[in-house]
């Protein structure tokens, strides 16, 4: 028994069953609707206990941009959120591109010991798309990685991404393509359409993300390859995905809480914090978007948590970077954009925001609720509402979209290999060794 | 004017467009007679802050300042600390620490006057000198201001006048600003380019589309022609510089198809011979340069209403 052993009481599972949960020695060892034992207990005062949630695109910008958020600063977010696992991206300097930069990333995760921090190896040396990274000895290294992604860029020359496609089926590997085609978007700075008409802002059409997903879907299924589209935005992109998966090809994809929320008409306001890539799309992208992913075409929510120093938003917004972050009020946007509007119930939340990204990856320890398994629980709030301040982010940065808009549900308690890490949604300055 | 600033013509009611008209007039009026220069504005300091090169536009308001009394502190971003990576931020609150009160901001990125006078960085005025791709207000005015000394019957209301904008409405922020002043003072506008220079979006515009100059041409009442990028070609938007102007350029074919009393219009500088051929530039038919001098005559007007008050001056007020 360790000291850290405890029952956690008065919880309801996603599907409303009122349990006690048992843990001793950072794992799960009963579910029940009572457990008599004498370990020390923790009052989940009726609130719904969920698997720590699990994010497949996460920018936690170390090495090498250190000003806008650490691996440490990026895991206090995501557990201030309810993740208990999250998948740094390799747009890192150095790139995430050999297997020594994915291992330092991943013992910088260890060391901050608050959430499990799997990297994410770049498809091409340098994100440069001209050759393939070493992906069999990230894929070997003690990083084990097996996501590979260029994002913020897009692989987009077709022979290399059939052939990256193709290399990582030695090692059970997936693509995570950033589905933007280059010579549609050169300084493209928002959703092509209306808005940008008028706003003399640079458009970024729909198609320039619908050509490369139909493509790369095409591609997998001819190579017999696993493809994951990122951060979805447009009603073309989720018809397209419905269809291949109608199809029975081997596609996954996620979308953004921001996507799920925001429209492009926020730019009117020429303020850099709605500046993001892919670029908020229109409401009837949203509702197309919150019907895929109620619906399952759209496997899982992503927060492609993007910090940003001030004076990268500070300014006009040409010269502004391109990112939000998002890892503090995932679950919350994702309730109120599909829980408040019954499009989805927690049971389907769960395994959007937790089981599948953990199946995707292949993170054997998150996901689920059961007994033998990691705990990685956390425990929600779902009748409360909490108004988002940006002073109060746990990331470095402060670009988050949401400042000021009240939000459904938060998170309260989050527990990661059985250490409380997040206690009535403050850091406990614990964590797990 | 019930805003501090001049952003964009949506901005602007249609009774505040002809308070800034009529203010113009009356400027136009006094300024006309012996005394060119008026002292509405002594001793207040006005800057000209321009990112991108445009010596006309600041040249112009530089002179409507000067007419006003006012200082004016001339700010361009060649040569400056702009190279070195200074901020439009940084840049207008150093300015606006040497005394600024009104900022004329001209910068390449669309909003960029809007976040000045939004974001909290300085507390000045800001007029809009033309931001990116977006609008440039005042150039729209002084096209009103033209047409509406052409059309003195029209001087409230342009309903009943069809106005032509040809050339690369998308990239034109003339374009916009003027789309939304002309037709909310009434008038019918139709823009005419080939669909590679036209926003996705136009339908939202209060415009109509035309893709023929020839089936357009005689039933304008006036015709703007837009100034042909060089960069244009180079990306393709047209195949070649000479089939560009067979089709949208005025030449002499088209300028004998033009009603007796129709005007053409150009903001400069002008492309003799792509967008507009030399015989109609200097053609009787043609207003340029008086949209030259009533740019001045307007900006004189947007200055002092900003800046000055509100009621339309009589000698008295200002003298």
């Amino acid at each position: 028994m360790s000291s850290q052993d405890f029952i956690l009481k008065n919880v309801r599972l996603s599907n409303s069953d009122r349990v006690e949960i048992e843990v001793r020695d950072h794992c799960i060892s009963q579910i029940a609707s009572e457990v008599s034992s004498d370990l020390p207990t923790i009052d989940g005062a009726g609130h719904m206990v969920l698997p720590g949630l699990v994010d497949l695109h996460t920018h936690l910008r170390e090495p090498g941009k250190e000003d806008s958020e650490t691996v440490l600063s990026g895991s206090q977010a995501a557990v201030k959120g309810g993740y208990t696992a999250v998948s740094a991206m390799a747009n890192t300097f150095p790139v995430a591109d050999t297997a020594g930069v994915v291992e330092q990333v991943a013992r910088l995760g260890v060391q901050a010991g608050l959430c499990d921090v799997f990297p994410i190896g770049a498809v091409t040396v340098g994100l440069k798309g001209e050759r393939l990274a070493e992906l069999s000895a990230m894929a070997q290294s003690a990083a084990a990685v097996r996501i590979f992604s260029d994002d913020g860029r897009c692989v987009s020359d077709p022979l290399l991404m059939r052939r990256a496609l193709e290399y990582v089926k030695s090692f059970d590997g997936i693509i995570a393509q950033h589905a933007q085609d280059p010579a549609l978007t050169v300084d493209s700075q928002m959703n092509e359409g209306i808005i940008s008409s008028k706003l003399g802002l640079k458009g970024w059409p729909a198609i320039a993300e619908e050509a490369i997903i139909a493509r790369d879907i095409l591609m997998a299924h001819y190579v017999q390859s696993r493809l994951h589209i990122c951060h979805l935005t447009t009603k073309g992109g989720v018809e397209l995905v419905r269809w291949a998966k109608g199809q029975g090809m081997k596609v996954t994809a996620e979308v953004t809480p921001h996507h799920l929320m925001l429209t492009d008409d926020l730019a009117a306001t020429y303020d850099p914090v709605y500046k993001v890539n892919p670029p908020l799309r229109t409401e009837s992208d949203v509702l197309a978007l919150r019907k895929g992913l109620a619906d399952g075409t759209i496997d899982i929510v992503a927060t492609d948590h993007a910090p940003h120093p001030s004076e990268d938003k500070d300014c006009e917004w040409n010269a502004a970077a391109f990112g939000m972050i998002g890892l503090e009020t995932a679950l919350s946007v994702v309730s109120t954009a599909m829980i408040e509007t019954k499009l989805m119930d927690w049971n389907t939340l769960s395994k959007r925001m937790s089981t599948t990204p953990a199946q995707i990856a292949g993170y054997k320890n998150h996901g689920e609720i059961q007994v033998g398994g990691s705990a990685n629980l956390i425990v929600v709030d779902t009748e409360t509402s909490w108004t988002v301040d940006r002073n109060q982010s746990f990331s470095r940065s402060s670009n988050t979209p949401f400042h000021a808009l009240t939000l459904n549900s938060s998170v309260i308690h989050t527990f990661f290999n059985g250490v409380q890490v997040l206690r009535n949604g403050k850091l406990t300055g614990m964590k797990y060794e | 004017m019930n805003s501090p600033h001049l952003l964009s013509i949506n901005d602007l009611s249609r009774a505040e467009i002809l308070e800034i008209l009529d203010t113009a007039r009356e400027l136009a009026r006094i300024t006309d007679g012996s005394m060119k220069k008026l002292p509405t504005l002594r001793g207040r300091t006005v800057v000209n802050l321009f990112f991108e090169d445009s010596t006309r536009t600041r040249l112009s308001f530089e002179a409507a300042a000067k007419r006003l009394s006012a200082d004016v502190i001339n700010f361009s971003a060649k040569g400056s600390s702009v190279s070195k990576g200074e901020s439009l931020k940084d840049t207008a609150q150093t300015l606006e620490a040497m005394g600024a009160e009104l900022i004329i901001v001209r910068h390449s990125s669309s909003g960029a006057a809007q976040r000045l006078a939004e974001s909290g960085w300085v507390k000045s005025h800001i007029v809009n000198a033309g931001d990116g791709m977006h609008e440039h207000p005042t150039q729209a005015l002084l096209d009103a201001f033209t047409i509406r000394n052409h059309f003195p019957d029209h001087a409230n209301d342009f309903s009943g006048l069809r106005i032509g904008i040809v050339g690369d409405i998308l990239h034109s922020r003339v374009a916009r600003s003027n789309a939304l002043l002309l037709s909310s003072l009434g008038a019918e506008v139709v823009v005419i380019a080939p669909a590679t220079l036209l926003p996705v979006g136009i339908e939202s515009w209060p415009v109509s589309v035309s893709y023929n100059l020839d089936e357009e041409i005689s039933t304008l009442d006036a015709i703007m022609m837009l100034r042909v990028q060089s960069e244009r070609m180079s990306d393709a938007f047209f195949p070649s510089e000479r089939e560009y102007a067979r089709d949208y350029g005025l030449g002499t074919q088209r300028l004998k198809a033009l009603k007796p009393q129709s005007i053409i219009m150009h903001p400069g500088p002008m492309n003799r011979g792509l967008e507009i051929s030399a015989a109609s530039a200097d053609s009787e038919r043609s207003v340029i340069l008086e949209q030259v001098a009533n740019g001045v005559i307007v900006r004189m007007a947007v200055l002092y209403l900003l800046m000055g008050g509100a009621a339309v001056p009589t000698e008295g007020v200002l003298v």
